[in-house]
């Protein structure tokens, strides 16, 4: 149960940086702390009580395995998270380029 | 007004998850698949990661289309960078000292070798393309960060990506053409615990290793390239 609430309150968090702040950087960093906590929540779904990693070792006998399914989707999503992570962050440079700031009220008042 | 707005919000979706949530039991099997995929996968599959064996076997579909996210959102960077390299003037870039260089140099190939090791074990360990790709990053961006003006070949990390994703089509292809399903498993599985088994596994995972790692330096290169 303690791992749900360490994953959501990683949500929590990242969900109140991304309302509240007004730098695009820190945003993004709310983003990706909200998508930590997202992975960290669906692995700790697929947990089963005293189970290993589900890879099989030589020699051991029969033991109990945690799910391999959410392990799996958590994997890909990791490396997506980057990857749009870096396209977020490729687009706060040409914000910033184009209006000179990362402020997001202060873009909104110079329209264009 | 705004954090307050902001803490209200959360307040709400606070309440709703934790009266959701109090019903999820934590620590029991969930899925009836799970439990299939454990004690059949060795079986099916050869290969005794069984994450890895869900990720290219079962859902092996799956994880092409994300890897095809993972190039589209790289092409969409190097496009929104891209098109705005007005030539800028350069820069004064103070040389990294000789410590620095040197230990960059020194630890580069085997940075290299540990990424080449995690992706060829990627069936028998914990590892495999993805992670392994991110090594082969990481020892990229050591390069640009402590080497003096290193830069990766453009041409050729594009042409290793695009062909790592081309090997994953094609052996899905060839499952269509031997056995009738795309990205079926039909090379030999060998013995389990053997560096040469799980079949097709491998060889994607290779594929994989190479496109995401050269998909994450391209990121670096044009991150790098860019000073705002």
């Amino acid at each position: 149960m303690i791992y749900y609430i360490g994953a959501f309150g990683l949500v929590f968090i990242g969900l109140y940086i991304m309302l509240t702040k007004r730098n695009l950087i820190k945003v993004l960093i709310g983003l990706n702390i909200l998508d930590t906590g997202v992975n960290l929540f669906l692995i700790s779904i697929g947990y089963v009580g005293k189970g290993t990693a589900p890879i099989f070792s030589r020699g051991s006998e029969q033991v109990l395995m945690v799910d391999p399914v959410p392990q799996a989707l958590v994997l890909t999503a990791i490396v997506i998270g980057v990857a749009v992570l870096a396209l977020a962050l490729s687009l706060a440079i040409m914000l910033h380029k184009h209006y000179g700031t990362l402020n997001l009220r202060k873009v909104k008042e110079q329209r264009w | 007004m705004r954090r307050i707005i902001g803490i209200v919000l959360l307040a709400i979706v606070v309440l709703g998850i934790t009266l959701s949530l109090a019903e999820i039991p934590f620590g029991t099997p969930k899925t009836h698949v799970g439990d299939y995929y454990v004690n059949e996968g060795v079986k099916e599959t050869g290969a005794v990661n069984i994450v890895t064996s869900v990720v290219l076997n079962y859902r092996g579909f799956d994880t092409l289309g994300e890897i095809t996210v993972l190039f589209i959102a790289t092409i969409g960077l190097g496009a929104l960078l891209k098109t705005h390299k007005e030539r800028k003037k350069k820069r004064d870039v103070t040389p990294a000292s000789l410590v620095l260089s040197t230990g960059c140099r020194f630890l580069f190939p085997l940075l290299i070798v540990f990424a080449i090791y995690i992706i060829f074990h990627g069936h028998l360990s914990p590892g495999g393309g993805f992670q392994g790709g991110a090594i082969i990053a990481s020892a990229f961006l050591l390069t640009y960060l402590g080497c003096n003006r290193a830069r990766a070949n453009e041409r050729r990390y594009k042409l290793i990506e695009s062909s790592g994703g081309l090997v994953f089509v094609i052996v899905g292809v060839l499952g269509l053409i031997f056995g009738g399903y795309f990205l079926l498993n039909f090379l030999p599985k060998g013995t389990p615990f053997s560096l040469f088994s799980a079949g097709i596994i491998p060889i994607i995972y290779i594929a994989i290793g190479l496109k995401v790692g050269s998909e994450l330096v391209s990121v670096i290169d044009n991150m790098v390239g860019e000073s705002v």
